[in-house]
């Protein structure tokens, strides 16, 4: 396998960026579109998701070795149950406004997809490409959440970060803080993703 | 020699999508004429205006994405003319504008340009508008010549305004939708020149009607209210967003009214054609693998 021989640092680019997972492979949807409609929630979200991803894919690593094959499944959501819950209170005990903005969305980063992406992983690779891995996603998905939600507000609200930048006279796009606008949002930048990332390619094979 | 090889049936037909298009316009026009009669010179600049937000997006979106530029087929027009006649006369131009760009760039250009789009560009143009800007879609000017700057529609009063006046179109509403007469002018022309048939519109309205009925509403008044007629002759008949099979149209038709009934009689909004017809546009391709035709050649019940 020619995965094997790549470095962890090739492997933290891969999930970034070819293999990030809420961009390419549409995971971790839920939170995109219900939460990532203001800049500071979503980055809060994204942080929280990504520590929880790191620490659950640790010692998912670690407990993947000494689990049998069958029972990986049930013992790795226990993890990530576990991780999720203590993202969750350390957000309300710090960040309580984050939290409240967070609402349901919080506790439920333990059924986020973006943790059963790599699951029926567990356990074959070593701890540092699981970490490597969980870096790699998680830093993509503070960044997507973070972008998306920026854009969003900005156009939805008027604001980033709660600080209003465009003039006074701009009539917020209402459906861009709806879900339903954020499928376009998400939609659009995919899209644009893909044919930045398709011309890379071209350019590639043709140097 | 070059030989051309496609598929049977090998039928030839002058109209192309430009003629077609062209007639959808003509047909169009008494309502744009009824628009101004009604609201004055503010309705033609908001139709003017998303017609030609429409085009110049279709042709800019066409260039930078290399393809080849076909404004001249005409439906970026039309599509534009019809958001424009879904809008409140004098909604703020750069509205008119968006909705404009929005239908020809995001709803059909994204998916693939003309016949692509599952659903039609002007109708979910006009959704995102609403959705987005609702004050200025749900504030409609009073007809000109009556002392009121913003008036209820007939569907948020209903009882308010004679049969009369719902037909000839002197009421609150959008640009296009109010005069019923100048819509049953434009239906007849697109029926008489083949462009629709009149089984969509015909069995959409009446359906609305019936279930409006039994759900406790004037059956005419339905029929003569809110966009239903607008909707059910220029919308609900877009080729591309529409089953391509008989009985597929009429379970289409019926639903859509149907579902108009429904929207009016238990919604938060009091007018429900725009998301009928977006919801039936989305069923369209079920529909077609429902009522499949019979491959040409194959007997009754043989499976193709």
């Amino acid at each position: 396998m020619a995965e094997m021989n790549t470095s962890l640092g090739a492997r933290v680019e891969t999930a970034l960026t070819t293999k990030n997972p809420a961009l390419r492979l549409a995971l971790g949807a839920c939170p995109l579109l219900a939460v990532a409609t203001r800049a500071a929630s979503s980055l809060g979200m994204g942080v929280a998701t990504a520590c929880a991803l790191v620490c659950a894919a640790l010692f998912g690593a670690i407990f993947g070795k000494i689990t049998p094959e069958k029972g990986r499944l049930p013992v790795f959501l226990l993890i990530c149950a576990a991780f999720a819950g203590a993202a969750h209170m350390v957000l309300q005990g710090w960040f309580p406004a984050v939290s409240e903005g967070l609402g349901l969305y919080a506790p439920m980063i333990a059924v986020s997809c973006l943790f059963l992406g790599g699951a029926g992983r567990i356990g074959e690779d070593g701890i540092g490409k699981a970490l490597a891995d969980a870096v790699g996603m998680g830093v993509g998905f503070i960044c997507l959440m973070t972008a998306l939600g920026a854009v969003r507000e900005l156009i939805g609200c008027g604001t980033v970060f709660g600080a209003a930048v465009l003039p006074a006279g701009f009539e917020p796009m209402l459906m861009l803080a709806m879900p339903a606008g954020g499928f376009l949002a998400l939609g659009l930048l995919m899209g644009v993703c893909n044919a930045v990332s398709g011309r890379n390619k071209k350019k590639g094979a043709s140097a | 020699m070059n030989l051309h090889l496609s598929p049977a049936p090998h039928v030839h037909s002058p109209q192309s999508t430009r003629v077609l298009m062209l007639n959808v316009i003509v047909a169009l026009l008494p309502c744009v004429i009824a628009g101004v009669w009604v609201f004055g010179f503010a309705a033609l600049a908001t139709v003017l205006v998303s017609t030609v937000a429409a085009v110049l997006g279709e042709l800019v979106w066409q260039a930078l994405t290399k393809q080849k530029v076909r404004v001249d087929d005409l439906s970026a027009a039309v599509t534009g003319l019809i958001l424009g006649l879904n809008l409140p006369a004098g909604a703020p131009w750069w509205l008119a504008a968006l909705g404009g760009v929005f239908a020809v760039v995001i709803v059909k250009g994204l998916f693939g340009g003309l016949g692509d789009n599952f659903i039609n560009p002007a109708l979910a143009a006009r959704a995102m508008l609403l959705a987005s800007w609702p004050k200025y879609l749900t504030h409609w000017p009073a007809p000109a010549g009556v002392d009121a700057v913003t008036a209820a529609t007939p569907l948020a009063s209903p009882g308010s305004y004679t049969t009369a006046q719902l037909f000839l179109g002197r009421i609150p509403g959008a640009i296009g939708e109010v005069c019923k007469l100048a819509i049953l002018i434009g239906f007849v022309y697109l029926v008489v020149t083949k462009t629709i048939s009149w089984r969509i519109p015909v069995a959409m309205v009446a359906s609305a009607a019936l279930c409006g009925w039994v759900l406790g509403a004037n059956p005419v008044a339905t029929a003569l209210s809110g966009g239903l007629l607008f909707g059910a002759v220029f919308m609900a008949t877009d080729y591309v967003t529409c089953p391509m099979t008989v009985p597929g149209q009429w379970v289409y038709a019926v639903g859509a009214g149907l579902l108009v009934a429904i929207f009016r009689r238990f919604s938060v909004y009091p007018e429900g054609v725009t998301y009928a017809i977006l919801l039936a546009n989305i069923s369209a391709p079920l529909l077609d693998r429902c009522f499949r035709r019979r491959v040409y050649g194959h007997e009754k019940g043989e499976k193709a």
